[in-house]
């Protein structure tokens, strides 16, 4: 596959993906909360860069509206949700030490390889472009995974969990052109309700341990102690 | 097509009705109403299958065929049963001061949110609208589980909404891949729509289809509760509201298996290896096990019970992997015995921890001398889920061994072995409990034990003889997902 070769849509589509892959590489390394909300809400400018522009080269009105659900809710109203809550907790000066900070990043790395790896069958069908957008999608689900798994703040859960939805509406749009409409509503209404419910969370766990550390949610045990 | 329409309408209805009108004192009776009248909604939707046969209404966006239409009944009998149960259960709650007229708004209309939700799940036609779907039952029960507002309660639901969400992610990039496979052959409006996948399964690429129910089978799967993605089912069973845990137990765990059917039946259309049937198989199996054995450690009566669905639950899944008519006969009757008699327990296990003032088993002692109904009632249920003939459960699990006897032989004894664990795990925690000394104090509540009886009563007729025309319908529905019928 050479690049130079592709039209100027997939070579700008290739791009968006690398640059989502990066952000999500950026955030899983971020130790400080309010820099890891810039970048996912700059995760979810890259989406809706992306639907817009898919919107436009493929001559599919649908896809405006879900850049502008995406630009409403992941750029907008998520990252604002979640920074209210850093500083109302004054935690924005804190930076989390990160254990294993380069085992992760290596982690990182092959749960990329890893997501190649999975998808590779898919080329059989179509250009490798589609199994870089495909892969890149899944790894940045995984990522997320990941993300949630080094992190040990609710508000860092919470951005790796939207990081996984956009993971899923990157492969949405880039692999069939986006879902139908009603079940991009509906996943949109789905994360609305999940922030708006993480919102409730917060406010509960705070009141209830008095912190956002979900370390210290540790009252039940699988087994008797 | 008019009563699949009422069957959502209702609930929907229910939601903004206990939103804005509040609680009152007679919501939970009304709660109970809205419930009885989708309950006679879904039994005219199945009388209309029973007579016209598979429905597919007019726009395409539901399908109503016979293996979603008895869940859909089965649904909204034990939401309706429940909701009997949880009218007493949740004032005796608000009158020791554990929930206010503000909670329960939100639990009676979360109880609607979750019951659309779980028929949206099941009439659906998109495969799509059945991810949204789902994660909106997710949703609607979250704050219910820390509804009590205890930090070990909003620990189970932070555990359950992460988890399950994460989990369900899966799922939804699983029916991204689907989708995928499917605008190569189809037209793009309609490729995700069930019953076209279905009729286009074999053109369907195969290698993309299995990648795809890996993703399902990960994502509805830690839904289902399947080991090891179980750990946020005991948690959330143990700190929500009792008639949650009831519902739960009877209803998610069932749809989500519905959904891993569903996206089977199409990965088998398509590649026609047994991948996806193994992997069910294999998931299922251990989560058998490993529940069974967890049942040995457990303190809380609402753990052990939830460790218990998730032993059931891995024997559908692995009689739905199976796959013959008989495995899958045994499933579905399975599904349905499993529901009823959950519900039921999880009614006098609620019941039962009134009584003592705990859930810790423990403290739980002398039921029979204090309250015989509750007593017997929990002896009875767990008799009939441990198995014991002549209830309903034991046919089914008899089944699933013929058909594992047939097709895969080397599995019966670890089969045999897991039942005989769980036996003795649960009977070791419930002997105690009903028999034995009461402690000093100990009074009766009023209790509306009507629920149990009904359900245990059933499950008890479906394993002397299941009537003619539910075994006719469940013979439909097997012919549908395994291609011929067992009897």
């Amino acid at each position: 596959m050479n690049i130079e070769q592709q039209d100027f849509y997939t070579q700008a589509i290739l791009s968006l993906a690398a640059l989502v892959g990066l952000t999500s590489f950026l955030m899983l390394g971020q130790g400080r909360l309010l820099r890891l909300i810039f970048i996912f809400a700059m995760q979810g400018f890259l989406l809706t860069l992306t639907a817009a522009l898919a919107a436009y080269s493929l001559d599919n009105p649908h896809l405006y509206i879900s850049a502008a659900l995406t630009l409403v809710l992941k750029v907008i109203f998520i990252p604002w949700m979640l920074r209210r809550e850093v500083i109302q907790m004054n935690t924005h000066r804190d930076i989390e030490a990160l254990h294993n900070k380069t085992t992760v990043m290596l982690g990182g790395a092959s749960l990329m390889v890893f997501s190649y790896y999975v998808l590779n069958p898919v080329v059989q069908t179509t250009s490798p472009v589609m199994l870089n957008a495909l892969a890149v999608s899944l790894s940045v689900v995984l990522l997320g995974m990941l993300l949630m798994i080094s992190h040990r703040q609710a508000v860092a859960h919470v951005v790796g969990f939207m990081a996984i939805e956009n993971g899923l509406f990157f492969a949405a749009i880039v692999a069939t052109n986006g879902m139908p409409m009603v079940v991009e509503l509906g996943v949109a209404f789905d994360v609305l309700v999940a922030a708006v419910l993480f919102g409730i969370f917060f406010f509960h766990i705070r009141t209830s341990i008095d912190s956002l550390d979900v370390d210290r949610l540790n009252r039940l045990h699988e087994v008797d102690k | 097509m008019i009563a699949a329409y009422l069957v959502l309408l209702i609930p929907f209805i229910g939601i903004v009705f206990f939103a804005l009108a509040g609680h009152k004192a007679d919501t939970g009776k009304l709660n109970v109403r809205f419930n009885a009248v989708c309950l006679l909604a879904t039994v005219w939707l199945a009388i209309n299958v029973l007579n016209q046969g598979t429905l597919l209404s007019s726009g395409k966006a539901f399908l109503i065929d016979p293996f979603n239409v008895y869940l859909i009944v089965l649904t909204a009998f034990v939401g309706f049963t429940t909701s009997i149960f949880s009218s007493p259960y949740m004032a005796h709650e608000k009158e020791l001061g554990k929930l206010t007229d503000k909670r329960l708004r939100l639990y009676y209309s979360m109880y609607q949110g979750f019951m659309l939700a779980m028929y949206l799940v099941l009439t659906t036609n998109n495969m799509g609208v059945m991810w949204v779907a789902m994660e909106g039952a997710t949703l609607a029960t979250v704050l219910l589980v820390s509804l009590y507002r205890t930090p070990e309660s909003i620990e189970a639901a932070w555990k359950y909404f992460i988890l399950c969400g994460v989990g369900i992610a899966q799922a939804l990039f699983g029916t991204i891949l689907l989708y995928y496979a499917a605008v190569q052959v189809g037209d793009v409006e309609n490729s995700l729509l069930w019953s076209v996948l279905y009729e286009n399964a074999s053109k369907l690429n195969p290698e993309i289809l299995e990648i795809a129910f890996v993703f399902m089978l990960i994502g509805y799967g830690t839904k289902i509760g399947l080991v090891p993605l179980h750990n946020w089912l005991p948690d959330a069973h143990s700190e929500g509201p009792t008639p949650m845990s009831a519902v739960l137990s009877g209803l998610l765990l069932n749809d989500a298996l519905y959904a891993v059917v569903r996206n089977k039946m199409l990965v088998d259309g398509a590649s026609h290896s047994d991948m996806a049937g193994h992997l069910m198989m294999g998931f299922g199996m251990l989560s058998f096990l490993v529940a069974a054995f967890f049942l040995h450690r457990q303190k809380d009566i609402k753990r052990l019970f939830s460790y218990s669905s998730i032993e059931h639950m891995g024997i559908m899944t692995f009689a739905f992997g199976i796959g013959g008519p008989l495995a899958t006969f045994a499933a579905l009757l399975h599904m349905t015995v499993h529901s009823l008699t959950k519900s039921a327990i999880f009614v006098t296990v609620g019941h039962a921890s009134q009584v003592a003032g705990t859930q810790s088993m423990e403290k739980i002692r002398g039921l029979i001398k204090t309250q015989p109904r509750i007593g017997w009632g929990l002896l009875i249920g767990t008799v009939a889920i441990a198995g014991f003939p002549p209830f309903g459960v034991f046919t089914s699990e008899f089944l699933v061994l013929l058909a594992t006897m047939h097709s895969y032989p080397w599995l019966t004894p670890l089969l045999l072995l897991g039942i005989g664990i769980a036996f003795a795990g649960l009977f070791r925690h419930i002997q105690p409990m009903v028999y034995g000394n009461q402690p000093e104090g100990q009074l009766p509540v009023k209790a509306n034990l009507w629920p149990v009886m009904i359900h245990l009563g059933l499950v008890l007729w479906l394993g002397l003889a299941i009537p003619g025309f539910l075994a006719n319908w469940f013979s439909q529905a097997t012919l549908l997902i395994s291609g011929s019928t067992p009897l």
